[in-house]
């Protein structure tokens, strides 16, 4: 028998590990048993069993953002497929190349309301980078090698193949992944064009008051990427901010970094955006939460804008000098005509701006006071942040939604990229557990901390039993204050203090429902338990849940309300019953 | 208070564009591979971001009907024409996005059916003013005529518009077609 010739499902387990694929997130039903049933005849892939399809994404992600490898999932059709459509939104928004494999019901079923039966086409069309339904089992092996080209190429993004059951059935001839994948009109520019590059020179040489602002886009075009933006600024002693998805893009120790930018951004940031006179925009695409007031953006500034996706350019703000192209390729190309030209950065004004970033620096934006009586979540942060810091690169965070995440992303310094996986774009509560166990997978040595808000542990709580099952010693971290923080923060300063629906009640025994899933439960609840709980965790030798009360009326500052610009940050709490938001403001969350 | 265009943007969440900058009009030709669901893909995309299509036509261009040409008339500002070109041009079974109206002079008609119903004197008039318009009759009663008309939108549009003076109308339109001028074969 030719040995091209096999099954659909053997098909997707051979295409699999032709692209080295090494894991699968994964959740079985009644679409998808044929693979489930080649899963079970070999052992190059390892499947993992998720507790909800949400989680598997999310996991999948996870591994994707941490290893710079696509992440695999595989659902069953109807619910398998709907329950995943949040993950998929969610690398969409963050750029995190995923191949989800959704089983279907068979082709002539298709449409007649069958039993698990969705258009999981229709329904992935406007949040998947691309998606296939495979129809022919002769088409269904280049499909899937061309979905793992789509969804790590370019910007990279989710990429669904939907397979119906009779397809995984049906018997067809196998053709291996071409060495170079060359799509007809899928064509990503990668190359950015050289006489824009000598022009970002021009402009940059010009600057007297420069930033560079750099974003998840430079993570995704791997860590050479960071190591040549790291180049680039030490080279010209530009300040460098990095928006939330680009933590880790450059070291946080150095001198030349502001910190996080936008909303809670710090200070200096948001300060040295809104003065400069040339911004170098890299692999981050002005997103609301960073621009803050449009028309107040950065008014002096000529502005060069990196990007792989030319979509992302001119779509919020308007750029001097767009450069379509792989961030890494861009730096060093910039590196290079910067070293072979013979004029240098302006010194004295450089030395001028930095005075006033200097300045701004001194203002201490993201300090806090702490004492006796309560833990302050930044507190905790910090604690974690140093009693880890000694383990140098083998730390991985991951966070939930709200006050935490923007906690952990001003107060946990990160040196390389990969180490820091957040939903950004979307905000979903409930990822970063999933996300931690698709980063151990990755990482099976390095400490994995999820940084947690007792609420949103708690949208994707099953995952815990995933963790236990495959013996992941990720550790969940809870900064816990008894309130969607992030909500209760808008509702003090937005809406009068009238805390509708914010309140976490009949909340779980943490500790008790870590033990009743298999872990270790912790918990602290005053300042001088604090280190002894993270010390207990770290030298657990298992998944850990720590349960760590924090003052529950903290809020997250600095923070631009809406409506304001750059340089018209809060920095510390506005008084009781005052409204620091205006009524423009209100309506923009 | 309603509050118009001119007020301070409030940008800090979400971006709005409340400026009120010049909305144009542009045609765009958009080659994309023959296959299901592309057709939902790119109205999706428009219909998911907020922009507008006033005029849609589709089929297939080559002889083996693998590619088709997509026709759509839309309106923004310059910005928003960009972003449409751009986000058109990430679609995967798309193979290139023409903007005609920047890319120079092009061709522009429309097709459309036009049934009156009209007796005496007006159905008489609506013969007359179809000869002045080159439109042909495509069907006939004793009551009513088929016209079939072509050009472009405004003139098909005045045309309606004369019949609907005239009687009942009923209209069928095919939506705008667009080529560019010259020699120049644009390659699918």
């Amino acid at each position: 028998m030719d040995t091209t010739e096999m099954t659909g499902a053997a098909m997707v387990i051979k295409a699999l590990a032709d692209q080295g694929v090494d894991v699968v997130f994964g959740y079985p039903g009644g679409a998808v048993l044929p693979i489930y049933d080649e899963l079970f005849k070999q052992n190059r892939i390892r499947h993992i069993l998720v507790r909800h399809e949400q989680g598997a994404v999310h996991a999948a992600e996870g591994y994707a953002r941490s290893t710079g490898k696509p992440g695999v999932v595989l659902v069953t059709s109807g619910p398998g497929a709907t329950n995943a459509v949040t993950g998929l939104t969610d690398a969409l928004m963050d750029s995190i190349p995923i191949v989800c494999l959704t089983g279907q019901v068979p082709t002539h079923l298709i449409g007649n309301d069958a039993f698990q039966e969705c258009d999981t086409t229709g329904i992935t069309r406007p949040c998947t980078k691309h998606n296939y339904l495979v129809k022919d089992v002769n088409r269904l092996a280049r499909t899937l090698h061309e979905a793992f080209y789509v969804a790590t190429t370019g910007r990279p993004g989710p990429v669904v193949v939907d397979i119906p059951k009779d397809v995984q059935f049906g018997s067809g001839t196998y053709a291996a992944p071409e060495g170079k994948q060359k799509h007809k009109t899928y064509q990503p520019q990668v190359k950015p064009d050289r006489e824009r590059i000598d022009a970002a020179v021009d402009m940059l040489l010009s600057a007297k008051r420069p930033i560079v602002y750099a974003g998840g886009g430079v993570v995704n075009a791997g860590p050479a990427a960071s190591q040549l933006l790291t180049e680039f600024v030490r080279m010209t002693n530009f300040p460098c901010t990095l928006t939330l998805m680009g933590l880790g893009a450059f070291p946080a120790r150095e001198p030349q970094y502001l910190g996080m930018l936008g909303m809670h951004g710090t200070y200096e940031a948001n300060w040295a955006m809104h003065d400069c006179d040339v911004m170098l925009c890299i692999g981050a695409r002005f997103d609301d939460r960073i621009t803050g007031k449009l028309d107040a953006f950065a008014p002096e500034s000529r502005k060069i804008h990196i990007d792989i996706d030319p979509s992302s350019i001119n779509k919020n703000v308007a750029v001097d000098l767009p450069i379509v192209g792989d961030c890494g390729y861009a730096l060093e190309d910039l590196i290079k005509v910067m070293r072979a030209r013979h004029k240098k950065p302006d010194e004295e004004a450089l030395a001028d701006w930095w005075r006033r970033i200097d300045e701004w620096r001194a203002k201490k934006c993201l300090s806090f006071e702490t004492n006796d009586a309560v833990i302050k979540p930044q507190q905790a942060i910090r604690r974690l942040y140093e009693m880890t810091r000694d383990r140098g690169d083998d730390v991985y965070i991951t966070t939930e939604v709200g006050q935490h995440q923007m906690w952990a992303a001003q107060h946990f310094g990160f040196q390389k990229p990969n180490r820091w996986m957040t939903s950004g774009g979307l905000g979903t509560m409930g990822y970063g557990l999933p996300a931690a166990v698709g980063v151990q997978l990755g990482h099976p040595d390095a400490l994995v901390v999820d940084i947690a808000g007792e609420a949103s542990i708690l949208m994707n709580i099953q995952e815990l039993s995933t963790a236990v099952q495959y013996r992941l010693p990720v550790k969940v971290f809870i900064l816990n204050n008894k309130y969607m923080g992030m909500v209760r923060q808008w509702q003090e300063l937005l809406h009068g203090g009238r805390y509708s629906e914010s309140y976490s009640e009949a909340l779980p025994d943490f500790v008790k429902l870590a033990e009743a899933y298999g872990l270790k439960g912790l918990r602290a609840t005053k300042p001088d338990e604090l280190d002894g709980l993270i010390e207990e965790m770290l030298a657990h030798d298992g998944p850990v849940m720590c349960d760590v009360a924090v003052d529950p009326t903290e809020n997250c500052f600095p923070m631009i309300p809406s409506g304001a610009a750059h340089n018209d940050m809060l920095l510390a709490p506005v008084a009781e019953g005052e409204e620091a938001i205006g009524a423009e403001g209100k309506m923009l969350v | 208070m309603a509050k118009t265009g001119t007020v301070d943007q409030p940008g800090a969440a979400y971006t709005f564009d409340s400026q009120e900058k010049p909305v144009r009009r542009h045609t765009f030709a958009v080659i994309v591979d023959n296959e299901p669901g592309v057709l939902a893909r790119v109205i999706g995309l428009f219909s998911g971001r907020g922009y507008n299509i006033e005029s849609l036509t589709v089929s297939t261009v080559t002889e083996d009907a693998t590619v088709s040409r997509i026709n759509i008339v839309t309106t923004g500002t310059e910005m928003v024409i960009e972003q449409i070109k751009a986000q058109l041009q990430r679609l995967v079974p798309v193979h290139n996005v023409h903007d005609l109206t920047l890319e120079g002079p092009h061709v522009e008609k429309e097709l459309a059916l036009v049934k009156v119903k009209a007796k005496d004197h007006n159905r008489r008039e609506s013969l007359r003013i179809a000869d002045v318009y080159h439109a042909q009759v495509a069907d006939t009663t004793l009551e009513s005529f088929v016209f079939l008309i072509h050009g472009s939108t405004e003139k098909v549009d005045s045309f309606i518009e004369l019949m609907d003076a005239l009687g009942e109308t009923e209209v069928a339109r095919s939506g705008v077609v667009a080529i560019s001028r010259g020699a120049e074969i644009t390659p699918v």
